[in-house]
């Protein structure tokens, strides 16, 4: 039998979810809807009787102080009295998360014969709309077509059931396949492969006298793909400047041959400061660093973009779950104690008609992945701690949505060793047919097929698998009851045990991993990347006490295969073999690919501004600039709190409102020992130059750290590069030119690079015109900090305390705020003098550290004139401040350059009158300007070059133009 | 009694554990994490604790609703022994999802039937809201007891608002001194939106049943137990070490100790 149980609030009873829908529907452009009322729909498949149904309505799912019900409510779909019923239900195949509970849940009520559980969400629309409204209406809010669909009257598709799997071993017929013939299969097989790549696999098969099976090209493809493999920045660039610019190392007149980016570039600088606390680097799921003399931490930022673009929440809840499980696997396992995430869309207010076919409303992406970030985060209980979101109307098709995640582990369990003869144990969730080649699909730009193509890889996410399977790894792990873990990420199985077998060899038996359905070939179980799953090699004495401790948390764990000796990745189905590959073809056959990079510096327009008397308005503009606004909307969602390890909140202020430089969490919650996280990112700067984008971005990461109280002296950083299509010479010249950046800045400054990551064919095709992304670098950094009670943050403490400004400020508005208000880039782009600035960060450290600072705030988006304004609205204090007193080293002597020129290496600090002489003796020959005091009264007043009013406003107001544009 | 023992249950999805333990070790007591299987299998036996601390978190997703599946389990498969720990004089404390199991699973307010009389639903905002928020106490819990001014602790939650079956109900739990905290502003009048974050009824942020002894709220006091978790410390120069939300983690212990 199959009932269907709709829930809705009693009236009088707030419907908030309709609501908001009616609010969305507004943001569309469409009147008319006078209300939408919201209800859950639980259909529910088994032998019940109607009484057990109604059981389990009254006590499972219902809240009967808040929620009524009716069972198999009469299905109205057409249009009538004014009244549209819009039913939205999962697609068969996508998992649906509250399933499983649900089922427990019946269980749990002494009822056995409940067999499925699916959900739906019912809307019924008042108003008067047109029949292509309500298409509008479902097609940007209720529903997305990859995943879920429109349910039709009458119809019972809920409980879909797929066929059975018949056997049947597939070769793909290669030997005799011309060049043509390679490409095609390649395309047609979604394998993202060049030619040179598929005639070394031709090449290997022909030695070995055979056609591969589906399986093995798959298993080649995913562990060759740009994604796992990262061949961009391990092979070779033939990399060409064509012009020269001033102030950089790597002047190369000629053209030069790189061999691997990543080792002459951001591995380098590692190797050559050789930080005795870097535990483990480039070598495991994220990059391990000394915490205190019992604990280590690791961290890791992944990008999940190309899913987002086409399922915003799904996209990012799986970004940040399966970034979850890189601490998770690293080592034996670390927890994983706080997340970060960065976003770039385009605008909100985007016009639908400039959408790109295909493409998703930027406002639905943002609040997509919000809620997609929101829902995982929360749900791990891993505390949000930091973050940034920047807007450009060049992400329209491809958003970039980088996630972070910090995790602590015990010092000795830091390494893992896989050893012969253990035993391939698969862990947490099971095996369906989501997320099929998703690694292989983001090494290829999106098109607006894309969702038609791929739509495969696009997966939901069940935060609390991954939670019971965290909570149940950490015990195993104390009890030393496996030898090595990795995650399951893209590629799946056959990247996590391809790779933990690459050293001896791996046996697997197909038929044994636990499925969600049936219906799925050896090859899907193969390449699924199904989230919330980990591999780990259990020695067999182990065996049975792990499969027992997994058991009793509700977890399953089981053997799929053994860790041999052979140095072949070997692969069964019911004992058929499938797939046959030498371990030392797959992971060291690739073809080292040449590709060729050219950079040239292109002149941009210079914006011809006036410098106006008054520079109010145009504080106030920057203020509501999207990338500077408040995002308090989104941090809000996130829960910044548990584990209750947060000593620097990202707000911060006199009411908790203000936006923090950087986070400071305490681990360890009976030491005072903290760490310190902070994110560079400007992609404006690369516009003009990548190579000082980079520098500042590393800059910015750095500047944060000391601006909260941290120093230099144990800091690491991850490079986070999401780029256009590397095969695209030009595009590739701007990745090399920003990894020199890379290395130029973090040498100087003697912060190591520990892990990183890439993500290249960012670029978003429609009707064979291709649209990249800015190319964009985000660097994250990581600090410990020895005694969190030298925190320091952001905003205006007291009245008459001094407001100094140290480092110079250049006429470098290229790439800046100010000129994007009139939609220019300029050309001179802020610079990095990082001996000098490293210099002023130790003495600023030292002054932190001795306690003479109030506040401190980083001096970046938006320039002085921001930076001062957030301080002060922040604390909900005036300033008074004169510019004459800021060291200005420009040619052009304007108001407005010394306000919103972005220059690095500049810092806004309260300090108290009484400490005036300490502070300025650790300033000793480091530029610095005593450019006005605090206030009492409400009043922000700046007074220019000539001594008259520039800026004259009140914090109230200049609060509110920053609150206003993201408050939604 | 030197030690009480303090059972913090734990299930798929339970994420405040840590925390709350350490709250309670720091306030004199031990805490053992226990997971419901353990409970329901027999192995371990609530009657062993003096305290049961539902913790925050999502358990087993908050699917159908937050705390539902938990309340569910607890009532099908512990009832009687919930029962008989509330009936030996010990004490219960949930914490925002343990609120709302407790809420759903009819231990508060609590009656015999253990019937739902109040419910925790979706905010008014419709959205999950970390922020910090003041609190009035009254009413006659033994965990807030010495707690006489505002206390200030941080929510996250996104099923936050109070609501009760009737007036009558609401009614009875001011008489019966059962409303323990009311979301207010700074000044300690009882504010709208943001003050109360979730459009609760009366402002409720917690209630206890009529022993005083079982206690549930929305806010966090484990995230509140030492001086640095305050959002403005570094600023505010807070002299004294504790945070505002460990005296109710003392009280509870004392109690213990003194009582049980």
């Amino acid at each position: 039998m199959q009932y269907k149980i709709e829930v809705k609030d009693r009236s009088g009873i707030f419907d908030s979810v309709g609501e908001g829908i009616k609010k969305d529907i507004l943001d569309l452009g469409i009147a008319g809807v006078q209300r939408v009322h919201f209800s859950q729909i639980f259909t529910i498949e088994g032998a019940l009787s109607a009484i057990q149904v109604e059981r389990i309505c009254d006590e499972l799912l219902v809240d009967k102080i808040a929620q009524s019900y009716s069972i198999n409510p009469e299905f109205r779909a057409a249009t009538h009295n004014s009244k549209l019923v819009v039913e939205v239900a999962y697609n068969p195949g996508v998992m649906d998360p509250v399933e499983e509970s649900t089922l427990k849940g019946i269980r749990d009520l002494g009822i056995e014969g409940a067999a499925g559980v699916k959900t739906a969400k019912k809307y019924l629309i008042e108003g008067k709309i047109s029949e292509a409204q309500l298409k509008t209406i479902c097609e940007k809010l209720l529903y997305n077509k990859l995943i879920q669909h429109i349910v039709k009257p009458g119809a019972s598709d809920a409980h879909a059931q797929e066929a059975g799997y018949q056997f049947s071993l597939a070769c793909v017929e290669l030997l005799k396949a011309d060049d043509k013939e390679l490409t095609r299969l390649s395309k047609q097989g979604q394998l993202f492969l060049n030619l040179t790549e598929m005639r070394a696999i031709k090449d290997y098969f022909k030695k070995i006298g055979r056609n591969p099976t589906d399986c093995e090209l798959e298993t080649v493809a995913q562990t060759w793909s740009e994604h796992c493999y990262h061949k961009t920045f391990r092979g070779k660039i033939k990399y060409t400047e064509k012009h020269l610019t001033p102030n950089t190392k790597h002047l190369t007149p000629k053209t030069k041959i790189i061999d691997s980016l990543l080792k002459s570039t951001i591995m380098k600088v590692t190797k050559e400061l050789n930080k005795p606390w870097c535990v483990s680097v480039f070598k495991d799921n994220s990059g391990v660093i000394k915490f205190d003399d019992k604990y280590n931490i690791c961290f890791k930022v992944e990008t999940h973009n190309h899913p987002s673009a086409l399922e915003p929440f799904g996209g990012a809840n799986t970004g940040i779950g399966g970034v979850i499980r890189d601490p998770m696997g690293t080592g034996l396992g670390a927890k994983p104690i706080l997340n970060t995430d960065v976003f770039c869309f385009a605008p909100p207010e985007y016009p639908f008609s400039k959408l790109p076919a295909g493409a998703l409303h930027p406002k639905r992406v943002m609040k997509g992945v919000v809620s997609g970030v929101r829902d995982y985060g929360n749900k791990m209980g891993i505390p949000t701690v930091n973050g940034a979101v920047l807007f450009h109307d060049d992400f329209v098709g491809n958003p970039l949505v980088y996630c972070g995640t910090v995790g602590i582990m015990p010092k000795d369990k830091s390494f893992k060793k896989t050893n012969i003869g253990d035993l391939v144990v698969v862990v947490g969730g099971r095996t369906g047919r989501d997320g099929i080649h998703g690694a292989t699909f983001s090494s290829g730009e999106l098109t607006h097929e894309s969702e038609k193509v791929s739509g495969g890889a696009v997966q939901i996410g069940n935060p609390i698998q991954e939670k019971k399977m965290l909570d149940t790894i950490l015990l195993a792990r104390d009890k030393n009851l496996y030898s090595a873990i990795t995650d399951c990420g893209a590629g799946g199985l056959s990247s996590a045990v391809g790779e933990m077998g690459a050293e001896m060899g791996a046996r697997v038996d197909l038929d044994k991993v636990p499925l969600k359905y049936t219906g799925l070939s050896y090859m899907e179980i193969w390449i699924s990347e199904s989230q919330e799953r980990m591999v780990l090699s259990v020695p067999p004495k182990d065996i049975d006490e792990l499969i027992k401790l997994f058991a009793s948390e509700n977890v399953e764990a089981t053997v799929i295969g053994e860790f041999t000796d052979t140095k072949k990745l070997e692969l069964y189905y019911k004992d058929n073999l499938v797939c046959e590959l030498g371990m030392n073809f797959l992971h060291e056959g690739h073809p080292k690919i040449t590709k060729e990079a050219v950079f040239s510096l292109q002149r941009h327009r210079e914006p011809k501004i006036n410098c106006t008397k008054d520079q109010t308005k145009n504080l106030i503009k920057l203020l509501s600039h999207y990338d500077i606004a408040s995002k308090e909307w989104i941090i809000r969602q996130y829960d910044h709190e548990v584990q209750g390890g947060s000593v620097l909140k990202p707000l911060t202020g006199i009411v908790n409102d203000g936006p923090s430089d950087a986070s400071i969490n305490k681990p360890v919650l009976n030491s005072d020992k903290g760490i310190i996280v902070s994110n560079g990112i400007n992609f404006r700067f690369g516009f003009i130059d990548p190579y000082w984008m980079a520098a500042s971005c590393i800059d910015e990461a750095l500047r944060q750290i000391i601006c909260v109280g941290g120093s230099l002296k144990e800091v690491a950083i991850l490079d986070n590069f999401c780029w256009g299509n590397p095969d695209k010479p030009d595009r590739l010249g701007g990745l090399v030119r920003a990894a020199y950046g890379c290395y130029d800045a973090a040498k100087g400054f003697g912060v190591p690079f520990i892990s990183g990551k890439d993500s290249l064919y960012n670029e978003y095709a429609v009707n064979g015109k291709s649209l990249s992304i800015p190319g964009t670098i985000l660097i994250s950094a990581i600090s410990v900090m020895d005694d969190v009670k030298h925190a320091v943050s952001m905003y205006a403490k007291h009245p008459d305390d001094l407001i100094y400004i140290v480092g110079e400020t250049y006429d470098e508005l290229g790439g800046t705020h100010y000129y994007d208000l009139s939609a220019g880039v300029g050309n001179n782009v802020p610079k990095v003098d990082v001996k000098k600035a490293k210099r002023m960060f130790n003495q600023l450290s030292k002054a932190t550290e001795a306690g003479l600072v109030k506040a401190m705030h980083d001096c970046s988006d938006g320039g002085l004139g921001v930076a001062c304004a957030e301080m002060a609205f922040s604390g909900g204090l005036g300033m008074e401040l004169f510019l004459t007193e800021v060291p200005y080293k420009g040619k052009e002597l304007r108001n407005d350059f010394i306000l919103f020129s972005e220059s690095n290496s500049r810092f806004i600090v309260e300090v108290e009158r009484r400490n005036q002489n300490k502070f300025e003796q650790l300033l000793k020959n480091i530029p610095f300007g005593i450019i006005g005091c605090v206030s009492k009264s409400k009043k922000f007043n700046i007074y220019g070059l000539d001594s008259k009013p520039c800026v004259g406003s009140d914090i109230d107001t200049l609060k509110e133009s920053w609150l206003k544009p993201l408050r939604w | 009694m030197l030690k009480p023992k303090v059972c913090v249950l734990r299930t798929a999805g339970t994420n405040c554990d840590k925390e709350t333990a350490f709250a309670f070790a720091r306030a004199g007591a031990e805490a053992e994490f226990v997971h419901i299987n353990r409970l329901v299998s027999g192995e371990e036996k609530l009657g062993d604790y003096h305290i049961l601390a539902l913790s925050g978190g999502f358990s087993y997703g908050d699917d159908i609703a937050a705390g539902k599946i938990l309340a569910n389990e607890l009532k099908t498969k512990l009832s009687g022994d919930l029962k008989e720990f509330i009936r030996a004089g010990k004490l219960i404390i949930g914490i925002c999802n343990g609120f709302q199991i407790m809420v759903k699973a009819g231990l508060l307010p609590g009656n015999k039937e253990m019937k739902q009389e109040v419910s925790l639903i979706n905010n008014d905002s419709a959205k999950f809201e970390a922020r910090w928020v003041y609190l009035k106490p009254s009413g006659k819990c033994i965990w807030t007891k010495n707690i006489t001014g505002l206390i200030y602790l941080p929510v996250a939650h996104g099923e936050g608002k109070f609501i009760a079956k009737d007036n009558a109900a609401i009614e009875r739990l001011k008489e019966n001194g059962q409303i323990v905290f009311q979301y207010c502003d700074e000044s300690g009048k009882l504010a709208g939106y943001p003050d109360n974050p979730n459009g609760s009824a009366e402002n409720i942020a917690g209630i206890c049943d009529e022993t005083g002894r079982v206690f549930g709220l929305m806010p966090h006091p484990e995230r509140h137990v030492n001086s640095q978790q305050h959002p403005r410390w570094s600023a505010a120069k807070i002299k004294k070490e504790e945070g505002d939300g460990f005296q109710i983690f003392k009280n509870g212990v004392e109690y213990a100790k003194k009582n049980i």
